[in-house]
């Protein structure tokens, strides 16, 4: 087990930068998920801190060794990767035993090791078959244990559930879950699909564009995002942005998002806002999640509107429903039985508690 | 749907088959049955036996060589930077892309007994100029050589499709697994070349076998008919001596022989069937 350290990590394509010089610390024993959109530079460090990649500036670090230069074979790693990439003309078992056998391993520790891992991931049955006698989903768990029987120092995970169908992904998530859970290896993760990253990671590193955006648990990430990036990434559906200004109002705050609409701010969050009164560039940020169908007793910093629906999506457990402010598409999400009617008028509240303030300009979340 | 296939196949393969099968059993003027009597007579023939060792002796040295000089370039290759990569692809190419017989011809110059071009280079560096083409092994060695010449071009091609059809990440997770160059060939590359190796070595050695352009030109089979192969000797039977029926049962004795390595090679590929 170690830890994994990158110290200004960069890599450069030729005169592209991929990465711009990023730090991480990622703790013994923690899951740590890099999130981001296709290009964003999680996949290139994955590969750089598995030696797949050579580091065009910066460190990593794996335990308290800088592995720059180590080939990846003595990195004591093991890697998941997006195709599984395991070899089409060997069974399970020789997939899985590949890499000790390298090594020269006792056979009787590489039988063992390789029961071991197949009773975890419940293959046992499968160690006789080649690959293309495999569902997806029995290629990723022996995928996995062939990771597993290596015990090694980092597990990393390029895409490993990008083939799956969507209800396989669900089910291999929780499996890789529980994996984690028996062997408590230092793992790093990377996906493009935030929400394989929500339910995984103890931490979550969102990237983009070659920069680490955001480093944290993912209640910190979902509730309190750094950047407008972040914001809108992470959640779905996305976080609604509304330009806005601030003006006075009633002795407090208020965000004016239209002629007819202005939310009233928060007296906690007055004094942060006040200096950004004169600014004409901001974004107001509330998830769909808090605007919702107006209740007989509303909360405090709840504040009804109405407007007309444009468009609803029944989803059975709550309906989306669409509709403008300001000229922008907003999203709510209402209880099925509220009566949400597209071309209707509907009054609805939105949970300002929760709202975000964003500097346009710097995207940064105020 | 199948019919013109069939057609095409009953008239320029079943038919020429079936015709030099009866002409084989037919007498030298090819007006009495004499059943297997061509086939007897050849077998008691020591030049029979001598062209039996050469023909199987060149076609297996040869696709030897072909494979593992085709293996050996198509490497090369796979690792030039895609820029500069098509020409290179173009260049070794070129060998198997001019017609045999033409090429041959240049090579019979480069081995001539008075104007040749490697005696000139071996007097240069102090050897004693080399009689290429008038000593029976020397001349095994020339045909062998101006096959593989010919032929390693196409090994190249097929080896070099068969290396880019190998997942990248195949060698990625050998890596990580601590396969050394030799391992990632041995336990990925190969197995994963198997059946392309295996199909190109088939097709080569049916190819090489029946042979005729190159040893016809460069030696006509000679010294004393020691570079003789079927194809050749059965031309030289056939049509130089008019001797047809024992010319064509000189060319039967090519299938027996292909048949058994075809059967081998195929079943092969098809117990591992399609492993990707």
């Amino acid at each position: 087990m170690a830890r994994v350290t990158l110290r200004k990590l960069v890599k450069n394509y030729e005169e592209t930068p991929a990465v711009r010089g990023i730090d991480l610390d990622i703790a013994d024993k923690e899951f740590v998920v890099l999130v981001g959109p296709s290009g964003c530079g999680k996949s290139t460090t994955l590969r750089m801190i598995a030696g797949l990649e050579d580091i065009t500036g910066g460190e990593v670090l794996i335990g308290d060794e800088v592995v720059n230069d180590m080939p990846p074979k003595d990195r004591d790693i093991a890697m998941v990767f997006q195709n599984y990439a395991l070899y089409p003309h060997m069974t399970v078992y020789e997939n899985m035993s590949f890499g000790l056998r390298l090594k020269k391993v006792d056979k009787a520790e590489i039988a063992k090791r390789v029961e071991n891992a197949a009773r975890i991931l419940d293959i046992s049955e499968l160690l006789q078959r080649k690959p293309k006698q495999l569902s997806g989903g029995q290629r990723q768990r022996v995928a996995m244990g062939r990771a597993i029987v290596r015990d090694p120092k980092v597990f990393l995970f390029d895409e490993p559930l990008s083939n799956l169908d969507a209800k396989l992904r669900v089910q291999m998530r929780t499996e890789i879950k529980k994996v984690h859970q028996k062997v408590r290896t230092t793992t790093v993760y990377v996906t493009h699909d935030q929400v394989e990253a929500m339910t995984l990671a103890d931490r979550v590193v969102v990237m983009n564009g070659g920069v680490i955006e955001q480093v944290g648990t993912p209640n910190d990430l979902y509730h309190f995002p750094a950047t407008r990036f972040v914001a809108g990434f992470i959640g779905s559906p996305a976080m609604n942005f509304i330009p806005c200004r601030l003006e006075v109002a009633g002795g407090g705050l208020a965000a004016r998002l239209s002629p007819e609409i202005a939310f009233p701010v928060p007296h906690a969050r007055e004094a942060r806002y006040r200096p950004y009164l004169d600014s004409g560039n901001l974004l107001f940020g509330l998830r769909p999640e808090h605007i919702v169908e107006q209740r007989p007793h509303a909360e405090s910093d709840q504040h009804a509107f109405e407007v007309p629906l444009e468009v609803t999506e029944p989803m059975g457990m709550e309906t989306l429903v669409y509709f403008e402010i300001g000229g922008v598409e907003v999203c709510g999400r209402v209880n099925p039985n509220a009566g949400a009617q597209s071309g209707h008028r509907m009054k609805l509240v939105a949970d300002l508690a929760n709202m975000h303030l964003i500097d346009a300009a710097s995207g940064k979340v105020l | 749907m199948a019919l013109p296939l069939i057609l095409i196949i009953v008239l320029l393969v079943g038919y020429p088959a079936l015709f030099s099968i009866h002409m084989a059993t037919l007498n030298k003027s090819m007006e009495r049955f004499v059943g297997f009597e061509n086939f007897t007579f050849l077998f008691s023939r020591e030049t029979f036996w001598m062209v039996v060792r050469q023909s199987v002796v060149f076609a297996v040295t040869a696709v030897v060589f072909k494979a593992l000089i085709g293996f050996c370039v198509a490497h090369f290759v796979h690792n030039i930077p895609a820029k500069g990569q098509r020409k290179w692809r173009g260049m070794l190419l070129v060998p198997w892309v001019i017609p045999p017989a033409m090429s041959t011809l240049a090579w019979l110059w480069l081995f001539d007994p008075s104007y040749s071009a490697f005696n000139w280079i071996l007097e240069g560096v102090g050897i004693a100029p080399v009689n290429w083409l008038g000593d029976p092994n020397w001349a095994r060695f020339a045909v062998i050589l101006v096959n593989v010449w010919f032929g390693a071009p196409f090994f190249m091609i097929m080896y070099l499709a068969a290396l880019k059809s190998v997942p990248e990440q195949l060698y990625e997770a050998a890596a990580i697994d601590g396969a050394n160059w030799w391992q990632k060939l041995w336990y990925v590359t190969l197995p994963m070349m198997r059946n392309i190796i295996a199909i190109t070595v088939l097709f080569s050695l049916i190819v090489t076998f029946a042979n005729f352009d190159i040893v016809r030109v460069l030696t006509a089979g000679g010294p004393v008919d020691q570079t003789h192969v079927f194809a050749t000797w059965a031309f030289k039977l056939g049509i130089e001596s008019s001797d047809l029926p024992l010319g064509a049962a000189v060319s039967l004795f090519m299938f027996p022989i292909l048949a058994i390595a075809a059967i081998f090679i195929l079943r092969d590929i098809n117990q591992r069937g399609n492993e990707a």
